[in-house]
């Protein structure tokens, strides 16, 4: 691509921990007319180490199978991964071994994702049993165990105990320090905290971000409450029917969306601002998200979006950036202008809910 | 309506603006279990009034959709209300038989479900399933209850309601089945929407448009909705008031914007801090700690007291009831807090 020059990839301020190109996955499903699936369409992302890249996105637009792809549960069908610079495809037995203790995987649904019959040690210390070399003796492993139950705030007494003895939010601690029994450089968080309380949420949110204080360790962090990715994320990449539509950092994105679909996602999520101050304009989009089966021509948003013209039908839009703004990208023939998003409404503003609460600090 | 070809949904006469519809006084609901009886619901007490929303909030297993269910009717064989009332409209649902409630509450009370899915049924057509409630309370035959089916299905915005009122529920996408959900509680031209978690299972550009067509529908006929949810966000957009509920009791009521700006009971301030938007990235959230209490080992005295930061003696020995703290607010804290009660910052 022309624009290469651009894209965040390119000119990172951190030197990538993982670093994604051109990923595209296709799944063939059975069944008349075009049975081809994007799954994922030339997806371009990088991870810096210790940083957290927030993944955003509706169901269906393909942030689990881009998930999966890094952790090498699929094959991609073209791009590369690059984990500092070393492409896992290419690996095999041992070094894919090792390669594979670098990057885990937290789940959404902590009641589905443990096994009933096994003891949340036996969870905890399951990883060890196929990285034999990581803690070789029983004593080893079981000083490590104590250690990553403290480290996630369970006690180390419960380790005999069955998962369902467990809250949701302890469960999701347990989840977590499976993840970190291989000492990882990245954990993919595939919405660890929707399935939670808010009251637990925000304990689950704290010990992720003490982790990674702690431990240096990168996220992905997919999820679709924007208020928690704006909380966690240090860059935010929007996914729209197989693609990354637009990526920047966290501000850049909520405060400044270039995309009108990131702006109609930031506007169609509700505030908890109560002042009443500033009635919203808000953006509601037409329809749904169109079949991944079969992907409009042009731009993919371009059926729902309310400045398509007919260029966005003929032609996929290809990453651009404002000169103010060289890393916040966005596929888009027609981006949001301040005067669009003053008119619709601005995104999440976390100053108003502090307002909120003013009387009382 | 005396003809099929009037339009499925107007504004009651009988209704104005405002006006109590529900009333629900002191409502107790038990649960039958082998470890014994639990209280799933204790002394709830709420109204809801026509053209205006009332959130119930609360977190999982605090009661709110057994609150609901109960009001409806609808809980499940080991569920009783053994205490309260539930006053719709002037009568009690509470002393109607059945067979009198099925015919009184059925068309004054609809109900949607957080999961559309499951609420359907999955080896009927959409249009059979609307049908329903026109042929059994208004005798209509099969055909003139079809003809109001499509046409209730226009009025929620499905497109092309002609050809797909003979589709199946799994051949709509999620936003489609919840529309027609909400058809189906609206058809009879209902006073009370009660809608259970009605966008949880939906993306958020979704639920933007059912939240709307929910507000279309309370504003063009009076409709007076209960609105069930975990969702702090959703209930500062959508509701007038809300009732906060925690392990079974209400804890705080009032308008949201009161409520929400200067919360009194601690829970409520709690929910509100933990709302991961009001603090710099990377800042820690002020989490309540610990979870709620198993409904089997709720404790004597207050409901919070095992997560409360001002919790006292007295707390533990007396629970308190819900008073009046201020205009249209009411709290269950013996310390309620006030703008003067600073402890929580400090904790």
């Amino acid at each position: 691509m022309s624009d290469a020059i651009l894209t965040p990839s390119a000119v990172a301020p951190t030197v990538p921990l993982l670093d994604v190109r051109g990923l595209t996955k296709n799944f063939h499903v059975p069944g008349r007319g075009n049975n081809v699936l994007c799954a994922l369409d030339k997806i371009d992302l990088h991870v810096g180490r210790g940083e957290t890249l927030g993944l955003v996105g509706e169901s269906g637009c393909g942030k689990s199978t881009l998930a999966r792809t890094l952790l090498m549960l699929e094959q991609p069908d073209e791009g590369t991964i690059r984990f500092e610079g070393t492409d896992p495809f290419g690996l095999k037995g041992k070094q894919l071994l090792a390669w594979r203790r670098r990057v885990q995987m937290v789940f959404q649904d902590p009641f589905a994702s443990l096994n009933a019959r096994m003891t949340a040690g036996e969870i905890i210390s399951e990883p060890w049993a196929t990285h034999t070399d990581l803690y070789p003796t029983k004593k080893a492993r079981a000083a490590r165990l104590n250690e990553l139950m403290e480290i996630v705030g369970l006690r180390a007494s419960d380790a005999g105990k069955s998962p369902q003895e467990f809250s949701g939010g302890q469960r999701q601690r347990i989840g977590i320090a499976r993840a970190l029994a291989l000492n990882p450089d990245v954990i993919v968080l595939d919405e660890p905290v929707s399935a939670l309380d808010l009251s637990v949420q925000a304990q689950v949110l704290n010990l992720l971000n003490d982790l990674q204080k702690r431990l240096g360790v990168a996220y992905i962090f997919i999820s679709h409450d924007l208020s928690v990715v704006r909380h966690v994320a240090d860059r935010v990449a929007v996914m729209y029917l197989g693609r990354i539509v637009e990526t920047g950092t966290t501000e850049q994105v909520f405060d400044r969306p270039r995309h009108p679909y990131t702006a109609a996602l930031m506007s169609a999520s509700p505030h908890l601002d109560v002042t009443g101050a500033t009635p919203r304009n808000r953006i509601v989009l037409e329809g749904e998200m169109p079949s991944p089966l079969d992907p409009p021509s042009g731009c993919r948003f371009r059926t729902r979006c309310w400045k398509a013209e007919d260029v966005c039908a003929t032609t996929a839009p290809s990453g651009s950036s404002s000169a103010a703004e060289p890393l916040h990208t966005a596929e888009c023939h027609f981006p949001m202008t301040t005067e669009d998003l003053k008119s619709a409404g601005s995104p999440i503003k976390p100053k108003n809910a502090v307002n909120l609460l003013a009387p009382l600090q | 309506m005396s003809t099929h070809t009037q339009s499925v949904s107007t504004a009651r006469e009988d209704l104005t603006e405002n006006e109590v519809v529900l009333r629900v006084t002191g409502l107790d609901v038990d649960i039958r279990t082998p470890k014994g009886v639990l209280r799933a619901v204790n002394n709830v007490s709420f109204e809801a009034r026509a053209g205006r929303t009332l959130a119930l909030l609360g977190e999982s297993g605090c009661g709110k959709s057994m609150t609901a269910k109960a009001v409806a009717g609808l809980l499940d064989p080991v569920a009783d209300v053994t205490g309260g009332t539930v006053v719709l409209n002037g009568t009690d649902l509470a002393a109607l038989s059945p067979k009198q409630r099925l015919k009184y509450a059925g068309p004054e009370l609809g109900i949607v479900f957080q999961d559309a899915l499951t609420a359907l049924n999955p080896v009927y057509t959409v249009g059979t399933q609307l049908s329903e409630a026109f042929r059994i309370h208004q005798k209509l035959s099969a055909k003139a209850a079809k003809v109001k089916a499509i046409e209730l299905m226009r009025h929620v915005g499905i497109p092309e309601p002609e050809s797909r009122v003979d589709s199946f529920p799994h051949q709509f996408s999620g936003g489609m089945r919840q529309r027609i959900l909400i058809a189906m509680a609206v058809a009879l031209n209902p006073r009370l929407l009660i809608a259970d978690e009605p966008t949880t299972a939906l993306d958020v550009t979704v639920q933007a448009q059912i939240m709307k067509l929910l507000r279309d529908l309370r504003t063009e006929s009076h409709l007076a909705v209960v609105l069930i949810t975990h969702d702090l966000a959703l209930v500062a957009e959508e509701a007038d008031t809300v009732a906060v509920m925690y392990a079974g009791n209400v804890v705080e009521t009032g308008p949201v914007r009161e409520v929400f700006g200067s919360p009194k009971h601690p829970y409520t301030r709690g929910l509100l801090d933990s709302v991961p938007a009001d603090v710099g990235r990377g800042a820690d959230l002020n989490s309540i700690a610990g979870s709620p209490p198993e409904l089997h080992r709720i404790p004597e005295g207050c409901v919070y007291q095992s997560r409360c930061p001002l919790v006292q003696d007295v707390c533990r020995a007396i629970r308190p009831a819900l008073e009046a703290e201020g205009a249209g607010r009411t709290v269950a804290c013996h310390f309620a807090l006030t703008t003067a009660n600073k402890e929580l910052d400090h904790v």
